[in-house]
Order: structure tokens, then C-alpha cells, then sequence
């Protein structure tokens, strides 16, 4: 550096002093720069790694295939479906409006869609397909197809959704799946992604519900890399998941179908069971709803319509119904009985009418049955003959038997909404009444009438432990789950005699196949698959001392509301017993009238299932049933 | 080596100034372009267009700049040194009437094709006006009062046309580059303590009379986490992106905060992001070393000039310069608020790339005429 002298050079001196400063600042600033460089880059590096691969990639859910739900012959019940679809992006249409209107003159959108339709669009990116027609038709289909060129941004594409086979007719077994609601995914919490899938279903009743776990599967996952506005860049890595778990029904859809035409039109319940492994071969409620209506959405004015329905269609009445058993119930009054030591050809005069104290008991038959020994008493059904009996045997004992015989008990079927039912006794009676126990409820009870109250399951099970030779039998729905079959518990012996419950035994082949028996009209004629039954005739309202002596008002003029439950109970093959039944037609009229009939086409179509009953009544080859291996 | 000294009140023949031409210099600021260019190259996924290749070019119009600024006489610069000043105050003024808007604020000129950037003229019009005003004090009159009256209007008047645009960012600039020139001119350091203190105890002021976007820019420099997804995610995201770079970076081409956008203005202010990202601390080192070599070699021409004219002028280029690189990197650090300032050289941008070299070219020329003694008074020139 040149000396330059004078007042230039002082100048010149602070210049320097300050420029050097303004060097070493600028140095002192590159130093902090690298040092941050340093922390974010070095000290914070894992951390903002993690951040930048957060926003990098992107995990899509991918559904499983939902398990199907089958007969126990392999008979599909509930499986998935394609759905024809019509999708939208946005993106790709200058003008949405103008485009669904193009699609509009292929298929229908209603105002309100059109609403649904154009919010979805503001709301999702622009890239995203949105649905905008679903369930098309095959010919609907094609025609977006077809027309796609001219549809700018609607594409075609193919969905999954549930199907239910056999509609109403099993929807009070299998249930129904329907869009996840809010308090499900507060109650899985992080747990379950899946839930929060845009068009994921979980089952909302039934078996559908129950197992829901099963059928749902393991989800999979597609991790892809998007870019900041969310577009998928390309694919890293999927893992396709795990598809739901196939559940075997204990049903037989065939029995099923049979006894569901045979009760369609009415408010009714059947239940039809292996008296040895309780497997639930047919399971009816009447009427009942759409599952695939729940699954798509009911309508506002279609639920009500559903909920004021006098038939009750939304209500399980197989296991949720609870009527008295009526006549059904002597069955158990006689094996109890029997229990108790009353001698079986002990002879009791029906005259029409019991008396006990000031109050007269009367008998069903105007005028009486005139001498009745118990078996004579079960196959005319003699209310006199029973009320007598109860009355002597008491009703501890009869309480005692009916919850041996499966009555006032709930078998945590696999579908919900299970009645419990009353066994009435002395203890039940204070804690529920807060009142002692009356002779003439012990009388009522006889009949199956009174405080008494059981489910058509109920009346199944109690047909099936007599039926079987007094084994505690336990209905149940599900055979197998994801090929896994359930060995169904080995039935424990009840305490009984086997003279007792062969005495039930007989008096309902009395009941069914001897002339003069309450179903002998009902009876199956064929050798081999005869059956034995009770009618059960349950009265709903009171019938007045007046109407009495003027004769009692038949069901046909009463309103329906008014009518007697009809109800009738059965095994067969009488010979070697296999399947128990239960019919119960709400108002239906008579049990041997109305209920009998029921079951016994029931209980036919049921034995010529059997291969071997097959074969014993008719040597052709039974009809070739696929059985799905699991 | 040249004596140097036999030039000494003499006119140079063009061939010695080529010879005195620090190429070396050139050749730098080449190298620092470079890196611009390969990660244009990588914004663009591997491809010269739209970006790398126009960049080139024009720093290769910028290099000729560069030449032909050095190579004129830095006496004939110090008598352009006002009517540039007073083309550019017009310039800026005219943005005011008729600019084109343009990020909520007004700062291009549409002339013809040309779409110019007055501020940026400014930038170096203002170095010139000053430099050329205190080249004629001396140590002792630059202090007086009276003074200091023409300079702090010279700065004063453009900083409030820019502000109204509004641009804060190259207010805050060219106060910043005054106040150096004011500073290294010699004035004294209580006038520094004492605007210090006036500024400090203006910001509720101006405070309130910022726009709600730049209030938002403070807001979230102070805390950009507030919220990530708005205001905050510029600083958030370049904060990610350099972090994941690491110490040797994510590879070329391979950065995923870049490439997958969620990096914004990454081929303009966010460059220096990008490359943290794709080449990590090393490449984020190396550019700042180049640019640190740069600054030391442009004070080495400040303090080795034999007049007060290129000693200003040169310094206040420099520190321009580094006004520029220190802010761009603070802010996509995190140091700073986001303020558009592109970083030098590196940024992809038309006009400040020229005015840059230009600028440098002012710089060469007070190397090249380092040792020409110019007297203090305004008589020798006009």
C-alpha cells in the first residue's frame, strides 16, 4: 500500500480502519451462516430426514376383500360384487356442469346429487377422481364407455361393494354392512385406519357384526411418493394385505328358503335345529328389511315406513319375540311330572272347567275331554288334565324343568337382540312383583300360559333336548370360521329320567300321528320321516266370564291384534330323531290351524335334505350338493 | 511483475487494462454462476430449458458487461455518477405511475420486450452518487452537518419511492448500502449511534405501517411453526430440506423436497435450499467460501485504491454484495424473515444477474484504476 501523504491520507487511514471492520463483520457473518449450516444440516439432520420423508411419502390404504358369508353347503349368502361405477375428475373436464349433463342423459342425477356432487369436487384436489354414479347397470356401463370421449373427465371404473344373495330373506341372520359411522372411529381410535377410508364398510348387525374382525381382513398398504399438492409420483412399495376370513353359516339355504316361502306373508318365526349338534339349519323372521338398502342408504320415508310397520320388520322375532308358549309348554309340565312321581296312567276327568277356590280354569274344548292319563292329556292337549297336574306337582318343579329344557336362558347366538324369556317362580315372582307366589298362577303356568314367556329359539331348543333324548343341546349359527371348523360342545346329560322324557316323547307322536291327535291333520305321512308335534295356541287377550257363557269370539272375526299366537313345536323322524322345530305365527289363529301345516312343509323339506332319510324313503340319488371345502 | 506506478497520472491503452484485469476474479464469480447453473439444471429434472441455459447466457452477457464497465476509465464513471442517479430516481418514480404489478407490489417497467427492474439500477446509482459526493470532502468536512444533507437525501429519497411500491426488502437494501458508504467515507460514530437509536425507536411506526403481508413475514420468521401450512411453510420446508440434505446431500438431481415441490421458488430465492439439499453441508460450504473469496478479494481492491472515489465505490459494491448473500442464506435458514432477495449469481433472474455484473464491472474498473490519483475537487471533470 502506497503512502499518500496530506489530508488525503487521513482520509485514506479511516477508510481503511472501517473497510477491514466491515471484512471481519462480514467473516463473523459467514461464521454464523456455517454454524447454522452446521446444526440444521449435521446436528438436526435426522430429524428433518424424518420430516422430509413424511412429506414424501404417502401410505394409501388399500381395502381387503371382504370375508363372504356362506351356507354350510358353500352356498354364497353375502359376498362382494362388482360395482359399475362412473367416476370424475376434475381436472380433465373444462366444464363440469356441462359434462354431467352429457352423463345425465345415460344415467339418472337427480338435483340432489348434482348438489352432492359439485361439493365433493371443491372440496378434494382436482386430480382425485369423485364418484359420481354408482350401481350402474351393465348396458349403463357400456354406455359410458362407449361415450367416454364425449364425457371429457368421466372415466369408467369398477368398484366392490356387498352383495346379499338372498335379500331379506337372511337379513335377520347375516345382518348388513353400512358406512363406518363417526362413534366407530372414535371407539377404534388409531388403531383401525381402515375406518377411515372414504367408502369403507363395517358390518352393522348380524353376523355381519359379530364378525366383523373375521370377514374384514388385514389391510393393505401402498406406499407412494406424492408431491406437495398430493399427486402420486410413482409407486414404492405395496403390500397387498390380507383378504377377510370366510364364515360358514350352520344353515341350510335350501331349508331356509323353504320356510321362508312358506311364511313370507306373515308376521311369523321359525327356527329349525340339529337336535344333536345344535346347528341352526334354518332361521326365520317375517317380515324383514333390505340389508343392501341399509348398505346404500334408506331413505328417510322407507325407515319410517320400516319402524311403523305393525309386523315389526325391523325386529328379530326369533330370538327377540317373546310370546307364551301356550299348549307347547305342557311337553315340559309332563316331564316334570314324570319327575316329580306322578303316575303317568293316573286318569284325570275333564269336564271343561277346573275349579280351584272360587275361580273356574277352563279348558279349551267346550264340554271336556272326559278321562285323561298324561299321554291322552298331550295329545288332545287337555288344559284341565294339566291344570290339575301343576297343581299337584307345583311350581317348583315345573320351573325347574322348563330351565333344564333350555326356557329362560339366552344362548349368546351369534345375531343380537336375544330375549331372555321368563321361567316364572316363587323367587322370581317377589323380586319382580313383590308378591308371594298364587296357586292359580301354578295353574296358568300349566298351560303354558300366565307369567310365562319364551322365544321361538327357546321352544326350538326345549323340541330339540326332548327330542334327543334329554341332552342339554346349544343352538348355534357359525360352523366354521377362515376354514377353521367350531367343534360344537359336547351336550351334558340332563338330570332326568329317560322314562320321562320318552313319556314328552310319545304323547307328541300321539299329538301328530295318532287319529284324534290336536295336528293328526298335519302329520307326515310318509314311513321314516314322520314327525311328532305339539300345537300351542297362545291367547293374547282376556277372555270375559260374559263371552265365555256366549261363546267365545273366533279368531277369524277378531282383529288381528286380538287373534291368538298359533304355535307348534316338532321332531322327526319320530323313529330316531334328528331336527327339532319351531314355528310361531303372530295372530295366526289356531297352532294346529295355522302353525302345524307351516311346520310340517318345513320339517319335510328339512328331512329330504338328509341324505340318509333320502335314502331310506327314496333310493334315487339325492341331488349333488357342492360342499365348499374351507 | 508491472510497476504499477509508471501509469500514474496517465491514461491506460486498452491492452494494459486487459492485462490489469483480474481475471482470476472473473473466473470466481464463474464458478460461483456454475453451481446456479447445475441446479437450474436439476429444477428443471435434468434439462437446460427453461432455466439453465438462458442463465448461461446471460451471464455470458453479463461477463461482456462486466469487461466493458471495467474497462472504462473509473474518472469518466465519476462523472456519470449523477445523471445515472437522476435517470434511475425517474426510473423508480415512473414505476410508481405505471409499473407493472406484480406480488402484490409494483416493481417492473414494461419498455418494449424489456422488462426492467428500477430498483436494481438503483442499487448501483445510488453507490455511484454517493461515492462521487464523498470523494469531494475531505475527513473533517464529511462530519459537518450541513454536510450531509445532499447524501442522506440521495438515499433517502429513492428508499421512500421503493417502499411505496412496496418493496421493503430493497428499501432495507439500499438504506443498508448507504449507511456503508456513510460509514466508510469516514463519518463519525455517534451520527451511527445516534440514526441507530432513531431507527430502533421508529419501528412502531413504520410497525404500523406495514402491509399485513410483511407484518406476516415478521410474524412468521419469528415463529414459523405457527402455521406450517400457511405462511410458515416456506421456512418450514427449506428448513426440512436442508436438514435432510445432510453432509453430503441427498446426490444431483436427487433432492425429494425440490423435485416433488414442496420446496417453494426454488429456482429463484430458494435456490441456495436446493443445493443444501442435493450436494448437503459440503456444497453449502463450498458456495460460501467462493462467495467469501470474492468479498475478501473485492476488499483488497478497496483498500489497495489510491482514490477515495473507487474506495467507496468498490467497498460499496462488495458489501452489496454481501448483503445479498448473507440475507438470502439467513432467510432460507431460518435466521431471517422471507424477503425476496435472490442470491447472487446463483438465483435464477435477468435483471439482477446484469445489474450484478454490472456492478462488478464497476468494481474491475477501480481495480484496473486503482492507481489513479483523482483531486477532490468537482473542477477537473466538468
Amino acid at each position: 500500500m502506497g503512502q499518500i501523504p496530506g489530508r488525503d491520507g487521513s482520509r485514506y487511514k479511516t477508510f481503511s480502519r472501517r473497510a477491514i471492520l466491515l471484512g471481519g463483520a462480514q467473516g463473523a457473518a459467514f461464521v454464523v451462516l456455517a454454524g447454522r449450516m452446521y446444526y440444521l444440516q449435521v446436528l438436526k439432520s435426522d430429524e428433518y430426514t424424518m420430516l422430509a420423508e413424511e412429506n414424501r411419502v404417502n401410505v394409501r390404504l388399500i381395502a381387503p376383500l371382504r370375508g363372504n358369508i356362506v351356507d354350510r353347503y358353500g352356498r354364497p349368502l353375502a359376498s362382494n360384487r362388482q360395482n359399475y361405477r362412473a367416476v370424475l375428475i376434475a381436472e380433465q373436464t373444462p366444464d363440469i356442469e356441462a359434462t354431467l349433463d352429457k352423463l345425465a342423459r345415460i344415467v339418472e342425477i337427480t338435483p340432489y346429487d348434482r348438489r352432492k356432487i359439485m361439493r365433493d369436487v371443491k372440496r378434494s384436489p382436482r386430480f382425485l377422481p369423485i364418484t359420481v354414479a354408482e350401481d350402474l347397470t351393465w348396458e349403463q356401463f357400456a354406455q359410458v364407455n362407449i361415450n367416454e370421449p364425449d364425457l371429457a373427465g368421466v372415466q369408467p371404473d369398477v368398484g366392490e361393494t356387498r352383495h346379499y344373495h338372498y335379500g331379506s330373506e337372511l337379513a335377520h341372520v347375516v345382518g348388513y354392512v353400512s358406512p363406518v359411522s363417526e362413534s366407530e372411529i372414535e371407539k377404534a381410535g388409531d388403531d383401525e385406519p381402515l375406518l377411515r377410508l372414504p367408502g369403507f364398510r363395517t358390518g352393522k348387525l348380524g353376523i355381519e357384526k359379530r364378525y366383523d374382525a373375521s370377514l374384514r381382513g388385514v389391510a393393505g398398504a401402498s406406499h407412494v411418493e406424492v408431491n406437495a399438492y398430493g399427486r402420486v409420483i410413482r409407486e414404492l412399495s405395496k403390500d397387498p394385505g390380507k383378504p377377510g376370513q370366510e364364515v360358514v353359516l350352520t344353515l341350510d339355504m335350501a331349508v331356509q328358503q323353504a320356510a321362508w316361502d312358506r311364511l313370507a306373508d306373515q308376521s311369523a318365526s321359525a327356527v329349525v335345529m340339529d337336535v344333536h349338534s345344535g346347528d341352526i339349519m334354518a332361521f326365520i323372521s317375517t317380515p324383514a328389511y333390505d340389508p343392501t338398502q341399509f348398505n346404500m342408504g334408506y331413505g328417510d320415508k322407507e325407515y319410517r315406513a320400516l319402524l311403523n310397520d305393525p309386523y315389526l320388520p325391523l325386529v328379530n322375532k326369533a330370538i327377540a319375540g317373546l310370546y307364551p308358549p301356550g299348549s307347547t309348554f305342557k311337553t315340559v309340565v309332563a316331564i316334570a311330572a314324570m319327575e316329580a312321581g306322578v303316575d303317568p296312567s293316573h286318569s284325570v276327568h275333564c269336564n271343561g272347567a277346573y275349579t280351584l277356590g272360587n275361580h273356574d280354569f277352563h279348558c279349551w274344548k267346550k264340554g271336556g275331554h272326559g278321562a285323561m292319563d298324561m299321554h291322552n292329556a298331550i295329545k288332545h292337549s287337555c288344559d284341565v288334565y294339566f291344570y290339575d297336574t301343576a297343581r299337584r306337582i307345583g311350581i317348583d318343579v315345573i320351573e325347574k324343568t322348563a330351565k333344564q329344557f333350555g326356557l329362560g336362558q339366552s344362548y349368546d347366538l351369534d345375531v343380537p337382540g336375544e330375549k331372555v324369556g321368563v321361567v316364572p317362580g316363587r323367587d322370581w315372582k317377589l323380586a319382580t312383583q313383590g308378591v308371594s307366589w298364587q296357586q292359580g298362577e301354578t295353574l296358568i303356568t300349566g298351560i303354558g300360559q300366565g307369567f310365562v314367556l319364551t322365544t321361538p329359539l327357546q321352544l326350538a331348543v326345549m323340541t330339540a333336548r326332548i327330542a334327543n333324548g334329554g341332552y342339554a343341546v346349544t343352538p348355534r349359527l357359525t360352523r366354521a370360521i377362515g376354514g377353521k371348523l367350531i367343534v360344537p360342545k359336547a351336550a351334558p346329560k340332563i338330570e332326568v329320567r329317560p322314562e320321562s322324557v320318552a313319556m314328552a316323547q310319545g304323547g307328541m307322536n300321539g299329538v301328530s300321528n295318532e287319529p284324534g291327535g290336536t295336528a293328526y291333520r298335519s302329520r307326515i305321512a310318509e314311513p321314516g320321516m314322520e314327525l311328532a308335534g305339539k300345537t300351542g295356541t297362545a291367547q293374547v287377550r282376556r277372555i270375559s266370564k260374559a263371552e265365555r257363557d256366549t261363546g267365545v269370539i273366533k279368531n277369524e272375526n277378531l282383529e288381528w291384534r286380538q287373534r291368538d299366537h298359533a304355535l307348534f313345536i316338532a321332531f322327526a323322524p319320530v323313529q330316531a330323531p334328528r331336527y327339532a322345530i319351531s314355528v310361531v305365527i303372530e295372530h295366526g289363529g289356531s297352532g294346529s290351524g295355522a302353525a302345524a301345516p307351516v311346520a310340517r312343509d318345513i320339517m319335510k323339506a328339512m328331512l329330504l335334505r338328509d341324505p340318509e332319510i333320502q335314502q331310506a324313503i327314496n333310493p334315487a340319488p339325492p341331488p349333488v350338493v357342492k360342499v365348499k371345502e374351507g | 511483475m508491472f510497476d504499477l506506478r509508471r501509469f500514474t497520472g496517465r491514461d491506460m491503452r486498452l491492452s494494459d487494462k486487459f492485462m490489469e484485469f483480474n481475471w482470476g476474479f472473473l473466473l470466481l464469480l464463474a464458478a460461483i454462476a456454475s453451481m446456479g447453473f447445475a441446479m437450474l439444471y436439476s429444477v428443471a429434472d435434468g434439462s437446460f430449458s427453461p432455466w439453465a441455459l438462458r442463465q448461461i447466457i446471460r451471464f455470458g452477457v453479463g461477463a461482456g458487461i462486466l469487461l466493458v464497465v471495467a474497462m472504462v476509465d473509473l474518472r469518466l464513471w465519476m462523472q456519470l455518477a449523477y445523471p445515472i442517479y437522476a435517470v434511475a430516481l425517474v426510473l423508480v418514480a415512473a414505476v410508481d405511475v405505471i409499473g407493472v404489478t406484480g406480488m402484490g407490489a409494483q416493481r417492473w417497467l414494461s419498455i418494449g420486450p424489456l422488462q426492467i427492474q428500477p430498483s436494481e439500477i438503483m442499487k448501483i446509482a445510488l453507490l455511484l452518487a454517493l461515492a462521487r459526493y464523498f470523494h469531494g470532502l475531505t475527513l473533517d468536512e464529511v462530519s459537518r452537518l450541513r454536510n450531509l444533507i445532499v447524501p442522506v437525501l440521495i438515499v433517502m429519497v429513492p428508499v421512500a419511492l421503493v417502499v411505496k411500491q412496496p418493496d421493503l426488502g430493497t428499501a432495507i437494501l439500499l438504506s443498508a448500502s448507504g449507511a456503508v458508504i456513510f460509514f466508510a467515507a469516514g463519518l463519525r460514530w455517534r451520527y451511527f449511534i445516534f440514526s441507530g437509536t432513531s431507527v430502533l425507536a421508529a419501528i412502531p411506526i413504520v410497525w404500523s405501517r406495514l402491509h399485513d403481508y410483511q407484518r406476516n413475514r415478521v410474524f412468521t420468521f419469528l415463529d414459523p411453526e405457527r402455521d406450517p401450512m400457511g405462511a410458515g411453510y416456506h421456512i418450514l420446508q427449506s428448513k426440512i430440506a436442508l436438514g435432510s440434505g445432510g453432509v453430503f446431500g441427498k446426490g444431483f438431481m436427487e433432492g425429494t423436497q425440490s423435485h416433488l415441490n414442496f420446496l417453494p421458488e426454488k429456482h429463484t430465492d430458494f435456490i441456495f435450499t436446493m443445493l443444501g439439499e442435493e450436494l448437503g453441508l459440503v456444497g453449502g460450504l463450498l458456495l460460501l467460501t467462493l462467495y467469501f473469496i470474492v468479498l475478501m478479494l473485492s476488499l483488497n481492491v478497496s483498500l489497495e485504491c489510491r482514490n477515495q472515489f473507487g474506495r467507496l465505490l468498490s467497498l460499496g459494491v462488495s458489501v452489496t454484495f454481501f448483503f445479498y448473500v448473507f440475507i438470502n442464506t439467513a432467510m432460507v435458514m431460518g435466521l431471517l424473515p422471507v424477503v425476496g432477495v435472490p442470491l447472487p449469481l446463483v438465483s435464477y433472474g435477468g435483471t439482477s444477474m446484469l445489474s450484478l455484473m454490472f456492478a462488478f464491472g464497476l468494481l474491475m474498473s477501480a481495480y484496473i484504476h486503482r492507481n489513479q490519483e483523482i483531486p477532490r475537487g468537482p473542477s477537473a471533470f466538468w
